[in-house]
């Protein structure tokens, strides 16, 4: 069951990035271009997603766990730490130069060419290497 | 039009991360789901995974085939390609989460730490593109 679910929520998700346009780079830098031709579509698509998630959290209180018997995650933690606003920095500069994050990249993986596929190696790397610096971090700045 | 089409997106992706988290008990952040397969730490779910991943590749696949594709707009300068992927790649992990997991899942639970996480990459974004746009004239 678990993996029915996953597929459906992947296939939503997908379907959802590829419908809204948001595997349109142009679109998602014209969002952050704000001294340029500015483009408000992502925070439709972004206020659109936080309806159906906001009353899912809301569900979850009313529910001991999810349908597979899975525990739903805990309360967030408060703690806003430089791991959060040091990787926040470093996503949100990636972003603006090509205007492709995690989701939209496999969007876009069987239409968008080349492009996306070197995108995408490059994102993997960085994934590969972020425990190493992360793991830097921690011993540099202690919590 | 463009941001009727971006609502009605925007809600199939929430009803997805609804899906997952009613359904699965966890939180969709494409980071995190891809990230823990890249560094080994999601070795326990794996399956469930690739198949989420399978999901958001194969859907957009099947739609561009019927309606006609989506054009990316992606730059094709190469050298450009490689540093944003690797400052999202390695920025997303550091941070624990991108647009879905801390900007769409978090937000919508009041997270504090989602919505720091968004001002925050979204701001760089903007200054981004500011510099590199605007000032500097490179994309």
């Amino acid at each position: 069951m678990r993996l029915v679910i996953s597929f459906l929520a992947g296939g939503l998700f997908g379907a959802g990035l590829h419908l809204s346009g948001m595997t349109n780079t142009a679109k998602v830098q014209g969002w952050l271009d704000v001294f340029g031709d500015w483009d408000p579509t992502l925070a439709f698509v972004m206020g659109g997603a936080m309806i159906p998630m906001g009353l899912a959290w809301l569900a979850t209180r009313y529910r001991k766990s999810a349908l597979s018997g899975t525990a739903f995650p805990p309360p967030p933690s408060t703690t806003i730490d430089m791991r959060l606003v040091l990787g926040s920095v470093f996503f949100g500069t990636g972003w603006g130069l090509v205007g492709l994050c995690p989701g939209p990249v496999l969007a876009a993986l069987s239409y968008g060419g080349a492009g996306v596929w070197i995108f995408l190696a490059a994102m993997i790397a960085g994934m590969g290497v972020a425990p190493k610096i992360i793991d830097r971090m921690e011993r540099a700045m202690p919590a | 039009m463009d941001w009727i089409w971006g609502l009605i997106g925007g809600l199939l992706i929430g009803t997805g991360g609804a899906v997952y988290l009613l359904g699965n008990g966890w939180i969709m952040g494409a980071s995190g789901i891809i990230g823990g397969l890249v560094d080994g730490s999601g070795r326990s779910t794996r399956k469930e995974r690739l198949v989420f991943l399978a999901g958001v590749i194969a859907i957009p696949a099947v739609l561009s085939l019927i309606f006609g594709r989506v054009d990316t707009n992606l730059t094709a300068n190469w050298p450009l390609l490689l540093i944003a992927g690797l400052l999202v790649g390695v920025g997303t992990r550091i941070a624990n989460g991108c647009t879905s997991g801390h900007g769409v899942c978090g937000m919508s639970r009041l997270s504090l730490r989602g919505f720091a996480a968004t001002a925050v990459y979204i701001l760089a974004g903007g200054i981004s593109l500011l510099i590199f746009r605007h000032v500097l004239g490179v994309i």
